[in-house]
């Protein structure tokens, strides 16, 4: 096994994470010269009574070594002969559980430490469930203080079950459990004469030889575009990170949100020339055409990525000034920033039982899945789908304050149009809204359709209270470059504009208007016109050429409400 | 290193600002007397008043977190306040590859890219990408002085000599520049980029063990000189 290998320390007070991770250090002969002399004269004056007090080397700072705590996350770098090492070492202490999260969110894999004397705590269930909110997949629980419970088997086993029913509830895959004592060295470097019956890895062991290569990759290929790059006027590339995939010079790719295709004509991964590129690299992508791309637009294929601006997400509050609801924060996704605010608090979660308890607040510390509303539409997904598209923290637009961070549970597309859908290609669908006059209050009302997204191979609703298609038509949307074709009331392709051919059938656009044209060259004609129609003139070519009548009508209603 | 420094920026054609503080200069005060003050008037100070001077929002560095235990608990964005101050115990959280840039007027952010950078990645970098550097990181015969336990260069008629030292010609080169006199060498004989990798890869120091700031104040000086100012 080889590779660097991420992972944090935690668990709560006293359980000896700073200890655990100083022993290592010290054992495998990590620690320089200097560091070790200076580790040795600073615990001569130290809490242990002169025997080397192994946290003192990762407690950095002046108020940690003072009062014996550990307060804010400390990174550490080793490299035995099998692997590399960064340990984010975590504060146990629930004031100060966001520096944990900020080293939750660093991590490959999760050492989360269990006092043997005390067993599972309130903290040690909050940090295990940050763990997986954050996506680390591996766990190892370190049993420590083994020696105080006199290396007692059936002490262990106790915690264990503890530790076994936790990692159900909260769905953890990959868990390791290991007795350990950090201040007397068993199991974490070398194997305890003290507990013959342990018969696993120790500690070191297992991290140096854990496969944290993750099976489930994401689907397709995306970008998130950090800057667009203009040296001079020939020359316009979009610079970001590739999140997954792969891209080849000439291969296409779309632009979200604002949804156009283009072929990659040259790719640069930094100053050099390459014909292809894959994930992890910093590339500049141009294109072969002028396309509506900026900081926070995301270069795609294949990967179903969502445009939307409502969505829930399970929050971490980190602000000592509680969760407002529709105060205005702004919300870094990806590489947006946008304003956006709570709509609604579905619930808190218990940290220490995982029960959802309804709340019209949450405080620092608490945890809560809520919805969420931003100004407009931006590119983002499922935590679980596409990991960068489903992070994202919240800023108090006044102190400046990092607010809260959550990862994206649902896209929510409520209160959004329905669509026409097959990878990236997605056309309105009003085709199927309902007309009604309100005879009560004597005015028009659209309602009733339902906000579904359609896929090839679905039926279609093709009559309704206010409107009848036939069964074979076209939907032809000039607005998102693309048309669906509908054959026996079922869609049967759903295709971009360029590649669309007039078969002689009725067309509709995605309201649902006929489109008044009777062979190709109308067609053309039509095509040609629409050209130079922008949103604020749109009326007249559709007065001109649409009519609403052809396959829908107003239906009347004695009162839109009963419908 | 200075030569280097012009050298560089002539290359890359890029527009250098020198800030010096003037202050210090009139009042006369020089490593050699003044110590670790001069690191404070020269360098914290002098930065500070550039940084205002200019209004720069964001100032990169080259620190690290492997360097040394207060870096280690830097953020890669780290807030600073309007009198560019570092609170170690309140820094704002950093999640994922979300940094959170919102600033106050006034208020400034030290940018740290390479944070997670170790010493041994930086030489395989150099080696690697072909980059120039400074010619004092190579080991050459150098005279020089020990004094309380470090290995200072004597290059030229600034230093003074305390009785009973006597230059000797030692081959030594700097594992890290800082200010001089402040900066130890270490007795080497790597002059190649190979011979650095290999003896940083085996070293039983650590690096900035030959920094004499660092510790010139007690364990935790990088702290207060980070929450000063200093990068």
């Amino acid at each position: 096994m080889s590779g660097l290998l991420k992972f944090i320390t935690c668990g709560s007070v006293d359980d000896g994470k700073s200890t655990l991770i100083g022993h290592i250090l010290y054992d495998s002969k990590l620690l320089y010269a200097d560091q070790e002399k200076a580790l040795i004269l600073d615990s001569k004056v130290g809490s242990r009574g002169g025997a080397i007090d192994y946290s003192l080397l990762l407690d950095g700072l002046m108020a940690e070594r003072e009062q014996g705590i550990t307060i804010d996350v400390a990174y550490r770098y080793f490299t035995t002969d099998k692997r590399s090492f960064i340990v984010a070492d975590t504060p146990g202490h629930e004031e100060y559980t966001r520096n944990m999260a900020v080293g939750a969110s660093f991590a490959q894999l999760a050492i989360i430490l269990v006092d043997a004397k005390q067993g599972v705590l309130v903290q040690t269930r909050r940090h295990s469930r940050i763990c997986a909110l954050m996506g680390i997949h591996h766990f190892v629980f370190a049993v420590n203080k083994m020696d105080l419970v006199g290396y007692s088997e059936e002490r262990f086993n106790e915690i264990m079950k503890d530790i076994n029913e936790l990692s159900e509830s909260l769905g953890l895959q990959d868990v390791v459990i290991v007795p350990v004592s950090a201040t007397e060295g068993d199991n974490v470097t070398v194997k305890s004469e003290n507990m013959p019956w342990y018969t696993g890895k120790t500690l070191l062991d297992h991290l140096e030889t854990v496969d944290v290569t993750e099976t489930e990759s994401e689907a397709g290929f995306y970008m998130l575009v950090q800057r667009v790059c203009r040296p001079n006027h020939e020359f316009r590339g979009f610079q970001g990170q590739i999140e997954s995939g792969r891209i080849k010079v000439g291969q296409t790719i779309t632009t979200l949100p604002s949804n156009e295709a283009a072929t990659v004509k040259s790719l640069l991964n930094g100053s050099t020339s390459v014909e292809e590129a894959v994930t992890g690299q910093a590339v500049t992508i141009q294109l072969d055409k002028e396309v509506d791309v900026s900081r926070g637009c995301v270069l795609t294929d294949q990967a179903q990525l969502s445009v939307a601006k409502s969505f829930t997400a399970t929050l971490l509050w980190m602000d000592d000034s509680r969760l407002t609801l529709r105060k205005e924060y702004l919300v870094k996704l990806g590489t947006k920033r946008i304003p956006g605010f709570i709509r609604s608090i579905k619930y808190k979660i218990d940290v220490n039982t995982g029960e959802h308890i309804s709340a019209d607040y949450i405080e620092k510390n608490e945890i809560a899945l809520c919805e969420i509303e931003l100004a407009e539409k931006i590119v983002l997904d499922e935590f679980k789908k596409h990991k960068t598209l489903g992070e994202m923290i919240l800023i108090d637009r006044v102190s400046h304050m990092t607010s809260a961070c959550g990862v994206l549970e649902t896209v929510d597309n409520d209160g959004e149009k329905p669509y026409f859908q097959k990878d990236d290609i997605k056309v309105g669908g009003y085709v199927f809204e309902e007309f009604y006059f309100d005879l009560e209050n004597a005015m028009m009302s659209q309602t009733g359709f339902d906000k579904k997204t359609y896929h090839v191979g679905d039926e279609v609703p093709v009559s309704g209270d206010s409107f009848k298609y036939p069964e074979y038509f076209d939907v032809l949307s000039v607005e998102d470059g693309a048309a669906v074709l509908i054959r026996d009331g079922k869609v049967e392709d759903i295709q971009r504009i360029e590649d669309y051919r007039y078969m002689g059938l009725p067309v509709v656009d995605e309201r649902g208007m006929a489109l008044l044209v009777k062979n190709k060259a109308e067609l053309e004609k039509f095509f040609e016109e629409a050209k130079t129609v922008t949103v604020e003139n749109r009326s007249e070519l559709h007065n001109k050429w649409f009519r609403f009548e052809t396959y829908r009508k107003v239906v009347c209603t004695d009162n839109f409400w009963v419908i | 290193m200075i030569k280097f420094r012009d050298k560089t920026a002539k290359e890359l054609g890029i527009e250098m600002l020198e800030y010096i503080n003037e202050d210090g200069v009139k009042q006369g005060i020089n490593p050699f007397d003044h110590g670790s003050a001069y690191t404070d008037i020269m360098k914290t100070q002098a930065l500070k008043q550039a940084l205002n001077k200019y209004g720069f929002t964001a100032a990169f560095g080259g620190g690290r977190r492997d360097e040394e235990k207060s870096r280690a608990k830097e953020r890669i964005f780290s807030f600073r306040n309007e009198n560019h101050a570092w609170d170690p115990k309140n820094q704002r959280p950093e999640m994922w590859k979300l940094y959170n840039t919102e600033i106050n007027k006034g208020e400034s952010m030290r940018v740290f890219p390479i944070s997670n950078w170790t010493e041994k990645d930086i030489w395989q970098y150099i080696q690697r990408e072909n980059i120039p550097i400074v010619p004092l990181y190579f080991t050459k015969e150098r005279p020089v002085v020990y004094r309380d336990g470090n290995i200072i260069m004597v290059d030229d008629e600034r230093m003074r000599l305390k009785p009973g030292e006597k230059p000797e010609m030692k081959k030594v080169r700097f594992r890290t520049l800082g200010c001089y006199p402040l900066t130890g060498g270490i007795l080497s004989e790597a002059d190649t980029l190979d011979a650095i990798i290999d003896e940083t890869l085996s070293s039983v120091e650590s690096e900035r063990t030959s920094r004499i700031i660092d510790s010139d104040g007690g364990a935790a000086s990088m702290e207060k000189r980070k929450r000063e100012g200093y990068f």
